[in-house]
């Protein structure tokens, strides 16, 4: 926490975001906005205290004394079981919900204080309908909002093309209507206007909870790739726990009642679950998600057992030995050249004249464990070799990924050479 | 029943040439007597849209109002309007036929609000457009087909109701069908309804191509 005073410098130097945004030249590529984030990096861009809502004519908090932050610049999934007010805390940021109590901050400033029109034009939102207007083409949808901050045309028009690119919708469609497209082409429109105008923050709803799972998958990926160069805040409901731990940087997973079970990274979830409730809810398999989490270049680097094909026959065998392996690996200048079985380790011969099987069982340091795993089990030598392109980088054992499993995956390892 | 003689055939076509005058002003008026409460009663119906829709419990008894309405023999209401001091003026007829389009338009307009999705609602506030832009640029556009249609509907019921004004005097083509009629002559009778049926069609059509003309978006959705 910064000092109260160093806060509140910071909070009074930032205008408020519908004037930064509404003041020409914004920046038209979100990578070149990065001056803004400059200034205080320790206030989280949102920043939910003792966030309430009760809907008229209940008797329960559908939301119940919410804290959370959220990071500037990073992914919060809101996760939970239906009725635990995940789209609620999510329509409260936008004010689109007014919450009964408590408090909402973007960058430090009360929603409560800006009126609704205005805080919205600087909030992207994009939901599972997408909801674009019947009425008007693809162009036109994308540029509802730069038009409500009275950009002049042409700037409006350059706006709509590049951003039709940033989200891979062909520059043809644009003047069709949003009924002529696909689902997964109407997500990316919606995701498009929501970008628009630059915001700071996005919310997303369940954004790919309507198309197929195969492109749901692509869509996170397009996601991922989008947050990699524009580095946006997002806060995004959704109820699919694997989305969740594939796209967010923190899970805020939540209880009926908008109780808040915990808020981890996703690999600290799964690892640790703080509760029963969590504990259920992440599941059984909760190890073989982590294993679709981390990758292999997460894990401690392991030479295994492998020596340099210049070195004897004996020190081969004192290596398997070591590793209780049948077979030993190869290297030479970074290159892994082949296994050998034991039996073929006659003291007295040359490691290099021995004929060598090719290693068919090959990961890259970025393939999830979960492949690796995969890889391990119908491997005959029941060890993965890592390859970084085309250079030996280590070897993955079936014991290697348990030994993974027991710590935090998230830590940064060293790897040494 | 009015036999067809050779003296009395269904249309005597030199008719057309002798009473042109007059077969010109009764379409005119016909045209008059429809589209002017047509026009009134969406006014009226709009209004009363935008009430029901303000306050959701004025809905049931607006559609009680306007089904009462309706449901007023249309021969009955001129016959009263014809007895207070109004008389034989032209608001005994355009009264009625006013009251009659506010069921299908205020119906049809409603629905047309009640048609737009939830999410393009949600998402029109979410993108910062304040009440009225959101009502002005996307729920009544949205709403256009079936405001279009209510009209086309109304238009068709009022071109028919209109020739009963005929009754009283102020029917436009009903005028000649009631002289027919009157008369036990064929011709005006028939030219009456046939005009009034090339007048309905007309109407409808002109309506349906405005509406396509409107919503260029509504025709293009993919099968």
């Amino acid at each position: 926490m910064l000092p109260v005073s160093g806060a509140g410098t910071g909070v009074a130097a930032r205008p408020p975001i519908p004037a930064c945004l509404s003041s020409p030249p914004v920046p038209l590529l979100p990578h070149e906005t990065g001056t803004v984030i400059d200034q205080d990096l320790k206030t989280p861009a949102i920043r939910l205290r003792g966030v309430r809502k009760r809907f008229p004519g209940t008797t329960e908090d559908a939301v119940a004394a919410l804290d959370l932050d959220v990071e500037r610049g990073s992914i919060v999934a809101l996760i939970g079981p239906s009725g635990c007010g995940k789209t609620t805390t999510l329509r409260m940021i936008n004010r689109l919900i007014e919450p009964t109590a408590g408090r909402i901050e973007i960058e430090g400033d009360d929603v409560s204080n800006q009126p609704p029109v205005e805080l919205r034009r600087g909030i992207g939102y994009v939901i599972q309908q997408v909801g674009l207007f019947p009425h008007r083409t693809i162009a036109a949808n994308i540029a509802t909002v730069p038009r409500s901050l009275g950009w002049d045309r042409s700037r409006v028009q350059e706006r709509v093309r590049e951003l039709a690119g940033v989200v891979g919708i062909d520059a043809q469609m644009l003047d069709r209507y949003p009924d002529e497209l696909s689902g997964g082409q109407q997500q990316r429109v919606g995701v498009a206007r929501a970008l628009a105008a630059d915001p700071p923050v996005l919310l997303m709803d369940e954004p790919f909870g309507a198309v197929d799972p195969i492109v749901r998958g692509r869509l996170q990926d397009e996601l991922l790739e989008l947050q990699n160069r524009l580095h946006k805040t997002i806060v995004l409901v959704t109820h699919d726990l694997d989305e969740a731990i594939k796209v967010a940087d923190q899970v805020a997973l939540l209880n009926v009642g908008g109780i808040l079970e915990q808020y981890a990274t996703p690999d600290e979830l799964l690892r640790a679950p703080a509760s029963e409730f969590v504990e259920r809810f992440v599941g059984e398999d909760r190890s073989m998600r982590r294993l679709a989490l981390a990758t292999v270049g997460d894990l401690p680097f392991e030479a295994g057992p492998v020596v340099d094909v210049d070195a004897d026959v004996t020190t081969g065998l004192a290596v398997i030995d070591d590793h209780r392996s049948d077979w030993l690996g190869l290297v030479e200048d970074e290159t892994f050249l082949g296994w050998v079985p034991r039996e073929q380790l006659v003291v007295g011969t040359e490691l290099r004249q021995i004929e060598r099987f090719l290693p068919a069982a090959q990961v890259a340091p970025s393939s999830t464990l979960r492949s690796a795993l995969e890889i391990i089990m119908t491997s005959r030598t029941s060890v993965a070799v890592v390859n970084d392109a085309g250079r030996f980088r280590g070897t993955v054992t079936l014991e290697r990924i348990r030994a993974g499993l027991a710590g935090d995956l998230d830590a940064p390892t060293e790897h040494a050479a | 029943m009015i036999l067809v003689t050779q003296r009395n055939p269904v249309l005597r076509w030199s008719y057309f040439g002798e009473q042109w005058d007059r077969i010109q002003a009764a379409i005119g008026e016909h045209l008059f007597l429809t589209l002017t409460p047509v026009a009134i009663g969406f006014i009226l119906s709009a209004v009363l849209a935008g009430i029901g829709l303000r306050y959701r419990w004025t809905v049931g008894p607006i559609t009680l109002f306007a089904a009462f309405l309706y449901t007023i023999p249309s021969v009955a209401f001129f016959g009263i309007l014809r007895t207070t001091p109004l008389g034989l003026s032209i608001y005994t007829v355009l009264i009625p036929l006013t009251a009659f389009t506010i069921l299908i338009l205020v119906t049809n307009i409603l629905d047309g609000f009640r048609a737009v999705p939830a999410p393009v609602r949600e998402a029109a506030d979410a993108m910062g457009l304040s009440p009225v832009r959101r009502l002005f640029t996307v729920e009544v556009p949205v709403a256009v087909p079936y405001m279009i249609n209510g009209l086309r509907i109304a238009t068709v019921t009022l071109v028919g109701l209109v020739a009963v004004a005929g009754i009283v005097g102020r029917g436009g083509l009903g005028n000649l069908i009631m002289e027919g009629i009157r008369r036990q002559f064929w011709t005006p009778l028939t030219i009456g309804a046939l005009l009034s049926i090339v007048l309905a069609i007309t109407l409808d059509l002109l309506f349906f191509l405005l509406g396509r003309w409107l919503t260029p978006w509504a025709r293009t959705a993919r099968s």
